[in-house]
């Protein structure tokens, strides 16, 4: 039996290094070993611990072979720790020589982050440097956007005809970047109406978007000086169940006719079903959203479409507000950097200089 | 004072919001959960107020009989018919509340997403008439596209449904890819104007 065992003997996993988990918020060890000679002949490798002072082995799991690391992700970190890697093969188990003492701990800052917190940086000291030239009454240019000159005739039309206005702001909570522009967009759109005093149905899926919205839009008329015109019913809650929501917009549509359509926001699926619905009723339709899947669908079906950051770039250009302004700019020489890292990084990988990785993000 | 409040509370918190993503510690992962469970009770007081709003638009619709006020005697009576189920028989697997939900608001909302179909083939028709050179790249490029994907695609010429991929693969998504750097841009541009005060149209404007 000795002698078919030492035949048969199975080299065990070599230098096992057991760390601390990176940028983590403890509780984790991360254990890596050097593939055992004959990695191709074991079935797996089996991770054993031993909880210090106690040097008891407990086996805390196992991976296939052609691994050579596992994740403990339920350490103790007040607790000192060795492992232990061992190849098995049939019932046959060859151990690793244990690792170093090691200890799981919570850090402070997350490293692979660094290149976000720089960018965020770099991006305020944009701002803050167009903001500050805007506010000196430097001029600066911003290309037309169609989809936003036509803001003041779609409201106008609306009051020519008497119709309402229909202002969907998205089928997202609050917490997506695309309502939170939305509501921008829709504070400058209710001013316009406060002005010429046209009915707008604001119609939402979110309890938070809807008391968001109606305090925009509240607000926007006390802007104009006629709080007495904003009325409880231009700002409506629907439903949270998307398909209803699309219903009982299809339905405002259908019933109330409204001259203009506005669809800002995040969409998903329901996108068409609401932009058809409004093209053959013969609204005016502005659409815009930063999904890409649905962008397509309101190019075909609407009258102008704004595409992917024109969303952002609304609420200054409705405005015409110098900082805001100014925030645009930063926004495109944040751009315009990213361009040039991005081909400059990729341009000295052909040189085996790998810098792109500085821009994975964990 | 009224706008003075809201925007140092924005700053307070879209700014600790940001150190606590840069913090990976245990007391930064319980701050940005304690953030998000007062979202959930922030959001139930604003369903009482949403609610209180759809009862109080349809009640007016059909107080005052407007045009097609029984439309809303369905609302409601859905609504308050569906609490008292939910709440008197609870809201597990093989509740009531589950077996309508499932085979009633399920079907209704997979019957809206069916008309998608149709919805499409209108939009299509429209989008597709070649009108300006744009609209005649367009029909150009979904027809190759759908012919290269259909397995008679391969019949025509053996070419066509790597093209047809190339077309998605490449210009489809370099365009795809340009657009979704804008909306990066733009998303960090918005919420670092609200965060810094720069933006206050949810306030209402400048002032």
């Amino acid at each position: 039996m000795a002698f078919l065992l030492l035949i048969f003997s199975i080299a065990p996993p070599t230098q096992v290094q057991a760390i601390d988990k990176p940028n983590d918020a403890g509780s984790a060890i991360i254990i890596e070993w050097g593939f055992s000679k004959d990695d191709e002949a074991i079935e797996k490798y089996v991770i054993f611990r031993s909880t210090l002072p106690d040097t008891m082995r407990v086996k805390i799991g196992s991976i296939i072979r052609g691994n050579n690391s596992f994740e403990d992700d339920n350490t103790d970190d007040k607790k000192q720790y060795i492992y232990i890697v061992a190849a098995v093969k049939d019932d046959a188990t060859f151990y690793s020589m244990p690792s170093d003492i090691v200890q799981s701990s919570p850090q402070f800052f997350n490293t692979g982050r660094t290149n976000i917190l720089v960018c965020i940086l770099v991006f305020i000291i944009l701002l803050v440097f167009f903001v500050q030239r805007a506010r000196m009454g430097k001029k600066l240019f911003v290309r037309k956007i169609p989809g936003l000159d036509a803001v003041e005739e779609a409201v106008g039309r609306a009051t020519e005809m008497g119709k309402p206005i229909l202002y969907v702001p998205g089928l997202g909570d609050i917490d997506w970047t695309a309502t939170i522009a939305s509501m921008n967009i829709l504070g400058e759109v209710a001013k316009k109406i406060a002005r010429y005093d046209t009915p707008i149905i604001v119609a939402n899926r979110w309890s938070v978007v809807y008391t968001v919205s109606k305090e925009v839009v509240r607000e926007a008329f006390i802007e104009e000086g006629r709080p007495d015109r904003f009325k409880e019913d231009y700002v409506r809650y629907l439903t949270e169940a998307q398909f209803g929501f699309a219903a009982a917009v299809n339905g405002i549509m259908l019933r109330e006719q409204p001259a203009t359509n506005f669809f800002i926001g995040r969409f998903w699926a329901e996108s068409l079903i609401m932009a058809e619905t409004g093209a053959q009723t013969g609204a005016i339709q502005i659409a815009g959203s930063d999904s890409v899947l649905q962008l397509p669908f309101f190019v075909a079906a609407c009258d102008y479409t704004l595409i992917g950051e024109e969303l952002y770039a609304a609420s200054a250009y409705l405005s015409h507000e110098p900082l805001l302004m100014g925030s645009l700019k930063a926004q495109d020489y944040g751009k315009l950097i990213v361009f040039v890292i991005l081909i400059l990084f990729t341009l000295l990988s052909f040189f085996n200089i790998d810098l792109l990785h500085l821009l994975e993000v964990q | 004072m009224k706008r003075r409040i809201p925007l140092i509370i924005c700053f307070a918190i879209g700014i600790l919001m940001i150190i606590q993503f840069m913090i990976p510690h245990p007391i930064s992962r319980e701050f940005g959960s304690t953030v998000n469970k007062w979202y959930i009770v922030l959001a139930a007081f604003a369903l009482v107020l949403a609610i209180g709003n759809l009862i109080r638009h349809h009640g007016t619709k059909i107080r005052r009989k407007k045009t097609n006020w029984p439309y809303s005697i369905v609302t409601l009576t859905s609504m308050v018919a569906m609490s008292i189920i939910g709440f008197a028989g609870g809201v597990d697997p093989k509740s009531l509340y589950q077996t309508i939900y499932l085979n009633v608001l399920a079907p209704l909302g997979s019957t809206m997403f069916a008309l998608l179909a149709y919805y499409m083939a209108s939009a299509a028709y429209r989008s597709f008439r070649a009108r300006s050179l744009e609209a005649t790249l367009l029909l150009a490029a979904a027809f190759i596209v759908m012919i290269g994907f259909m397995p008679f695609g391969q019949y025509i010429s053996p070419r066509l449904p790597a093209f047809a991929e190339w077309i998605m693969k490449v210009p489809n998504m370099a365009s795809q890819r340009g657009i979704m750097f804008g909306v990066a841009f733009g998303s960090i541009a918005t919420a670092l104007k609200i965060i810094l005060g720069i933006e206050r149209s949810w306030l209402g404007g400048k002032k």
